[in-house]
């Protein structure tokens, strides 16, 4: 168990000038769960991608196995025994699971030096592999038909059949449910008794002290420590991550509520959820909770637009508005900041200050032609207010942090000043000390009056921010809790009805 | 100033291209005495210009994620229907032009209802239109050229003003409409978040389906243009005229520094795309280079410029 198999030693990347990775070190043992932790932006997947071969190192050195490695391509890094589980999954959908797990790979794994293909004997060796890993899935079915859990298991099949030693898992869990997550880490478990070491990335704790054994954190590029798990306990890893303690995650909530701006009464939409009913007073901060498909993101886009229910009111200010699209919420006051950052949140081209007045263009105009003068001027302020870290107005979102992509989407939203905003999931993919940031952004928002719905999976980030919570089980609104009577049982308790 | 005008040409991805037009436009000059002279530039920029406004059109739609395969179409159709307006002592001049600008609104307008009401992918639909297009305008001919067109009617493509041919009068208003339409107005700037991201537009509140009706009306109405021009300059208005010019334009657009997958382009870099191109066929022809190697050297020269703009941008 203690033997070295991966050793990294004063590893330094730089690209342009700024160090992404700074003298980082890394020692893996034979069958260990090694968890590698830091904030978003703390050099992780540089740190991978260069193990793996896909970006080559400044200055360091690279030991696996006793032998150094130097200038190696992806490919012989994986023949030697690295293999990565990429947080989105690598696979071709129209090829089926055995013909998937030997890609690239046919010649070698079946001795055959002909070039003709034979599915039978690529079918048996897939299925071999797949039954060693203790998984059902039968090899010849299209990789499409799978569900996102079975195509993370082809994935550790592939790296199995590749002999793979060390296995780097970057974010294995984010897209399953927690039972897929406990048949992959008795997987992981089973790995690891057979002396595979597991390199595992993640942002969520409780996993990390279920699986890991050991723990490097990094931050900001540099090697912070290495520790074993049962030294550490949530907070004192976070303040390894952050470099402070975080006591108090969340402000103190606005006490002051105004009248009822939204209602809500009797929402449907066919085979997604029924019988929505609720107010959302000025200053108040609705959040909703629920299981993953309980139906909190349709019950937004509904109210915003983007695919109306089938009946149901809404009400502002006390007047019934119908809201067929995007453009009557706007209209109507309502913004929307969608969980899906990337797909609808900003348009990868355009600059910080292209997208932060894209909802509002209209009034930084003189007739059909953009007022420069008074976009930049709204740019700037909103770059201000919401304290976003850009080198300029004009500079790409792309070249941005999570956070401050996230700041520019709800700078967006904030630019057409809405008297209602929906925020899905705010602070998904956003590292800890960003977080905090948009607590406090989403508190100010509420303070001068705007009404707020907050959809989160997390418990302690809808505890710790709502004024109510409606809770959602399978379409169906289950309970509104106050502040006051909410706690993270009770509510799992309403999800799970 | 200085600086302002390099952070922007860097800005636009069209550096490389400019640079290339440039240095290639100094090896003619000093190969060959004929490149530079007032005559061979204004004749260069006659010939580039209907490839220009067609460019342009594209451009737009390039920019929102679509693609325009019936522009040569529409040169035909609109020339045709000009032509058969524009005989001597028939009607004034305004009434051809109208009405051949009028067919390429009603055709791109077309293109952009199939699109946006269909959700039938852009290629396929003006795929379609560019087969129609070309049926209308044999229809609309019986299939034979119309010649005997008036004088005034003829001066649109071979006039001059001031010694300046009135196509290249046209090209430059054009550019500089497109251009201010593209980087000024609310309209240009929503035409890059829908080639940008899509569904994000919608989910800002943008018309997407506006938006998309614009850029392939537009695309008609400049394509209408060119149809106008090209029947004036040779006098005559030709059912089988402007087939393949939509692949020119398109090239034209990708040279410059458009990218297929939309979000990006710029008109000043479809300009650039179809003066190297103007100038390399010309170049060709002055230096007694046959058409066939012409085509294999454009074609070269296409790949090059898409080759070099991802090399550029895997550097950054």
């Amino acid at each position: 168990m203690t033997e070295t198999i991966l050793q990294i030693k004063n590893l330094t990347k730089s690209f342009s000038g700024i160090k992404a990775l700074d003298d980082v070190q890394l020692t893996i043992k034979k069958g260990e769960v090694h968890a590698l932790m830091g904030e978003n932006g703390a050099g992780k997947s540089t740190f991978m991608k260069i193990l793996i071969g896909l970006l080559s190192p400044d200055s360091g050195e690279i030991v696996f196995e006793g032998n150094t490695i130097k200038n190696s391509t992806v490919n012989e890094i994986s023949k030697r025994g690295i293999s990565m589980i990429h947080q989105e999954i690598l696979i071709i959908p129209e090829l089926t699971v055995a013909q998937n797990i030997f890609l690239g790979r046919e010649k070698e794994i079946l001795g055959n030096k002909s070039g003709w293909l034979n599915d039978k004997n690529i079918t048996i060796k897939a299925a071999e592999f797949l039954s060693e890993l203790g998984v059902d899935i039968d090899p010849n079915i299209k990789m499409k038909y799978l569900s996102v859990a079975q195509m993370q298991m082809v994935e550790i099949a592939k790296a199995v059949s590749n002999d793979a030693t060390v296995i780097i898992m970057d974010e294995p869990t984010s897209a399953i449910s927690d039972r897929e997550v406990s048949a992959l880490f008795k997987i992981i478990r089973d790995l690891k008794s057979k002396g595979v070491a597991i390199i595992y990335i993640s942002h969520k704790m409780d996993e990390i002290f279920e699986i890991c054994d050991t723990i490097t954190v990094l931050r900001d590029g540099k090697y912070i420590a290495t520790k074993s798990a049962s030294e550490l306990d949530k907070n004192s890893l976070i303040a390894m991550m952050v470099g402070r303690e975080i006591n108090n995650m969340f402000p103190e909530p606005v006490l002051e509520k105004g009248e009822i701006i939204l209602s809500v009464k009797n929402l449907n939409k066919k085979g997604k959820f029924s019988a929505i009913s609720f107010d959302v007073s000025a200053g108040e901060i609705l959040g909703i909770s629920g299981l993953m498909g309980a139906g909190r993101t349709e019950i937004a886009e509904a109210i915003y637009g983007l695919s109306p229910a089938d009946n149901g009111t809404i009400h502002i200010n006390g007047e019934e508005i119908k809201i067929k699209s995007p453009q009557d919420a706007v209209a109507n006051g309502i913004g929307y900041v969608s969980e899906d950052r990337k797909r609808l949140g900003f348009i990868p081209q355009l600059s910080v200050k292209q997208n932060l007045t894209l909802a509002s263009l209209t009034e930084h105009c003189r007739g059909i032609f953009i007022d420069n003068q008074k976009e930049n001027v709204a740019a700037d302020q909103m770059i201000a207010d919401l304290k976003i870290k850009a080198s300029g107005r004009n500079q790409k979102v792309t070249h941005l942090s999570g956070g401050n992509q996230q700041k520019v989407v709800i700078g967006k939203v904030l630019a057409a000043s809405p008297k209602i905003i929906i925020l899905d999931e705010p602070t998904r993919g956003i590292d800890v000390g960003a977080k905090f940031e948009i607590y406090k952004l989403i508190n100010s928002l509420a303070a001068k009056g705007i009404a707020i719905i907050m959809i989160s999976s997390e418990l302690p980030e809808v505890l710790g921010m709502s004024d109510r919570i409606m809770v959602l089980s399978k379409g169906i609104q289950t309970a509104i809790l106050s502040r006051k009577e909410a706690t993270q049982e009770l509510i799992m308790k309403y999800a799970v009805q | 100033m200085g600086n302002k005008l390099t952070s922007r040409f860097r800005d636009i991805g069209q550096y490389g291209i400019f640079l290339a037009f440039v240095i290639i436009c100094l090896i003619l000059a000093f190969s060959t005495p004929k490149f530079f002279t007032v005559s061979n530039l204004m004749n260069i920029g006659t010939q580039v210009s209907i490839n220009a406004l067609l460019a342009f059109g594209v451009t737009f739609v390039i920019i929102t994620g679509g693609i325009d395969l019936s522009l040569g179409s529409m040169v035909a159709v609109t020339g045709v229907l000009a032509a058969s307006f524009a005989h001597p002592d028939t009607y004034p001049l305004i009434v051809p032009v109208f009405i051949g600008l009028a067919g390429g609104l009603a055709i791109g307008a077309f293109n952009g209802l199939v699109i946006t009401k269909s959700k039938v992918p852009p290629f396929i639909v003006t795929l379609g239109t560019m087969t129609i297009g070309r049926g209308l305008a044999l229809i609309l001919s019986n299939g034979r050229p119309i010649s005997n067109l008036s004088d005034s009617f003829n001066f649109i493509g071979g006039g001059n003003i001031l010694g300046i041919p009135f196509p290249i009068i046209i090209l430059v208003l054009a550019f500089l409409i497109c251009s201010a339409i593209l980087n000024k107005t609310i309209l240009g700037r929503y035409m890059y978040a829908v080639g940008g991201n899509e569904p994000a537009a919608r989910a800002s509140g943008i018309r997407v389906n506006h938006v998309k009706m614009w850029v392939y009306t537009i695309c008609g109405l400049l394509s209408a243009v060119g149809g106008i021009l090209l029947t004036s300059r040779i006098t005559t208005g030709q059912p089988n005229a402007g087939a393949g010019f939509e692949l020119d334009a398109i090239a034209a657009a990708i040279i410059g520094g458009t990218s297929t997958s939309g979000g990006t382009g710029t008109m000043t870099g479809t300009l650039i795309g179809a003066l190297l191109i103007g100038v390399i066929s010309n170049s060709l022809d002055l230096l007694n280079v046959t058409s066939y190697y012409q085509q294999v050297v454009m074609g070269a020269i296409i790949i090059g410029a898409v080759v070099l703009d991802s090399m550029g941008k895997e550097k950054s």
